[in-house]
């Protein structure tokens, strides 16, 4: 059987880019998002492309009601999956600290959110002793910081999910592949000020797929972010709250 | 949208402007509503017309999608922002080619309706615009309408040519045309002056599908435009050696890149004179008809990426004109003596045919020949050097190509481009405010409500 893969949040450049990097290896995708008209262009484009089966859909990360049924569709349609990459997110803005209802969407969508679509995936897998799920989760993850710790706690909760889902899904022999990206050329990055070592999305994408070769578990992308976070992670508390980061 | 505020500039690398950089990655963001704003695809063009200092630019670069694709028909539909090169890459395995292409794949196919860009054929099968079926182009006030030579026709070919200045094209509808292989037959034919090279250009026994003469632009007197005539046709399939292979197959090309500016003074008279030399006799010998690929033919310099660099930091100016066919000869003579009195070398100059003048209302091509030449910057002089090519250019009823200029007056392009008005009336009821202007335009007062 051919592989087949369902990418979720598929209008983000990074996930553009992953799906691009599956169809150049012939995988058949399923594409799902809120935005159907841009889903649709997508769509088109990677057919032409690489000749690949393309399929999309409509999937809401907040309305986590539908998720099972949108889960059973997409089983349907592409007549079982080899694997899921979660790849929407939110970033949102500063508002969400100060004001909770902002900071709630931007949990529902990162973390909440990605933890019903989870389930419903692994359980899935577990069954079939088969399969894969990668999960972009973020370097601000990693270290709450005050410009975005509302986002850095919902991408630190999904990290310590997939990290939770490896361990119950390695006896299976469902990998669980946790991507940690560092600075994108992205719609949520384009003129931030203070950007550096920005990666291409396409480069991004590519390295998505390439881990499923490799056996790490947690991908810093590109690789020099895991030493920069080691280096963030150990700045003692005392001082690390002092620092304007 | 998140603004990205910072300095660019065009494919001369002059001028260097600030501008507020856009760029919507969704087709429902291609039209952020700012006030003076100017849609960039590759950022190909040469001066300034992608170009809007201290206002909105908008980048179109990820808006890159291929939407569909009749493989029986030749149609293709995709979104501006793709580039010719990308599009190549599916069309030409499929047995397809692009019906125009400009001298470099590099462009986005939004770019190439805005400036309706000619190539080596336009004098059988005329320029870009001719081949686009319909597009959907943004306008000011946010809607989009779809414009042909049938709907919208007014607008459809004030937009063809018209330098992104009517609204932004989102989409493109691309008629193509069939080949049997992705090879090309060329054969050069020496000429050892002008007039020859004009007799090789116009000579239905050498003339070919695609036709371009290369001169050496530094020779002078007896030899005064020098050159070779380089004529060309897809190869069909019986035109191929036996065990060719597949015949559709492209051939990846490797590229070089200039890994930094040259200082200014590498290209010189000297450098320049030997390597001209040098080409005259290696390339002069081709006589007979041989085998290559559509990259070579077509687009012999992306195989150095950033070759722009070559001329140093402070940039260059390509001036390409075209004088109607009947002052010709006389014109582009002129234009070779005044630049070899000059001593301002060309590093590239090239000529081609023109067919009958296109639709579009601001488009370049007229029936005659174009001249097109590469201008290091050095100093003011070749501003000033400039100036006088434009009076000659004028004085034999030609004009100056927008999509390569960075330095025309509003005086000259009034007289150069005679359905301005035309144009402008057009311009003015679907985009009152002028919100969609750019430094060129702001340069040649185009756009402009008052005369």
């Amino acid at each position: 059987m051919s592989e087949t893969v369902l990418i979720l949040g598929a209008t983000s450049a990074i996930a553009r880019a992953t799906a691009a990097a599956f169809a150049v290896r012939g995988a058949s995708l399923y594409l799902a998002s809120r935005d159907l008209g841009e889903l649709e262009r997508i769509a088109a484009d990677l057919r032409l492309r690489h000749n690949v089966e393309v399929h999309f859909g409509l999937f809401d990360a907040e309305a986590t009601g539908t998720h099972e049924a949108f889960f059973q569709t997409v089983i349907e349609k592409m007549r079982g999956l080899s694997g899921v990459v979660l790849a929407f997110g939110y970033l949102g803005d500063q508002q969400a600290a100060r004001d909770f209802k902002a900071g709630a969407k931007v949990i529902a969508a990162n973390f909440t959110g990605a933890a019903s679509i989870l389930s419903h995936s692994a359980n899935y897998f577990e069954p079939l002793q088969r399969g894969f799920i990668i999960g972009i989760s973020s370097v601000a993850g990693d270290r709450g910081r005050q410009s975005n710790y509302v986002y850095g706690a919902a991408k630190g909760a999904l990290s310590l999910y997939l990290q939770g889902l490896r361990n119950r899904l390695f006896p299976s022999g469902v990998r669980v592949i946790t991507i940690k990206p560092g600075f994108v050329d992205t719609a949520m990055t384009y003129g931030l000020s203070g950007l550096f070592l920005v990666a291409s999305p396409q480069a991004i994408g590519e390295r998505i797929v390439a881990a499923l070769g490799k056996s790490a578990d947690v991908v810093y992308l590109p690789w020099f972010w895991r030493y920069i976070m080691l280096i963030i992670q150990h700045i003692p508390e005392p001082i690390f709250k002092r620092l304007k980061l | 949208m998140p603004t990205l505020i910072t300095s660019i500039f065009g494919w001369g690398r002059y001028p260097v402007q600030t501008c507020k950089l856009e760029r919507p990655e969704r087709y429902a963001d291609l039209h952020s509503g700012a006030v003076s704003l100017i849609a960039r695809g590759q950022g190909r063009s040469y001066g300034d017309a992608a170009l809007n200092e201290n206002r909105h630019v908008l980048l179109t670069e990820r808006v890159n999608r291929l939407l569909a694709f009749d493989a029986d028909k030749g149609i293709l539909r995709a979104e501006a922002g793709v580039t010719l090169a990308e599009i190549l890459d599916v069309i030409v395995p499929k047995g397809w080619f692009l019906p125009v292409t400009p001298g470099t794949k590099f462009v986005s196919l939004g770019g190439c309706v805005a400036a309706d860009v000619h190539g080596k054929n336009h004098h059988h099968e005329g320029s870009f615009g001719d081949h686009v079926i319909a597009i959907d182009l943004i306008l000011a006030d946010g809607r989009h309408v779809t414009c042909s030579a049938a709907e919208n026709a007014d607008l459809f070919w004030a937009t063809v040519g018209g330098m992104g200045l009517t609204g932004i094209i989102g989409e493109v509808v691309l008629k193509l045309i069939p080949i049997a292989s992705s090879h090309m037959i060329v054969r050069h034919h020496a000429a050892g002056n002008l007039e020859q090279l004009f007799q090789h250009l116009q000579n239905p026994a050498i003339d070919d599908r695609y036709a371009v003469a290369w001169i050496d632009s530094l020779v002078t007197g007896q030899q005064l435009g020098r050159g070779i005539a380089m004529c060309g046709h897809h190869a069909a399939v019986d035109e191929l050696p036996a065990g060719h292979g597949d015949a559709l197959a492209i051939k990846p090309e490797r590229s070089r890149k200039v890994p930094f500016d040259l200082p200014g003074w590498a290209l010189n008279p000297l450098s320049i004179g030997a390597f001209n030399a040098l080409y005259y006799r290696r390339a002069g010998k081709k006589t007979q008809p041989f085998l290559t690929g559509y990259d070579p033919y077509f687009y012999p310099l992306d195989a150095i990426d950033q070759w722009n660099r070559l001329y140093g930091k402070r940039g260059f100016v390509q001036y390409q004109c075209v004088i109607p066919d009947n002052a010709a000869f006389d014109g582009i003579r002129e234009l070779l003596q005044e630049l070899s009195g000059s001593r301002r070398p060309s590093f590239l100059a090239v000529l081609k045919r023109f067919g009958a003048q296109g639709r579009g209302l601001l488009s370049f091509p007229m029936a005659g020949y174009t001249l097109a030449l590469d201008l290091p910057i050095r100093d003011e002089g070749l501003l000033v050097l400039l100036n006088k090519l434009d009076g000659i250019v004028l004085r034999h009823g030609g004009r100056v190509y927008l999509a390569k200029d960075a330095r025309l007056s509003a005086e000259s392009f009034r007289a150069m481009y005679p359905r301005y008005g035309e144009w402008l009336r057009i311009k003015s009821s679907v985009d009152p405010q002028n919100r969609f202007s750019s430094s060129l335009s702001r340069r040649l007062g185009i756009g402009e409500v008052t005369p």
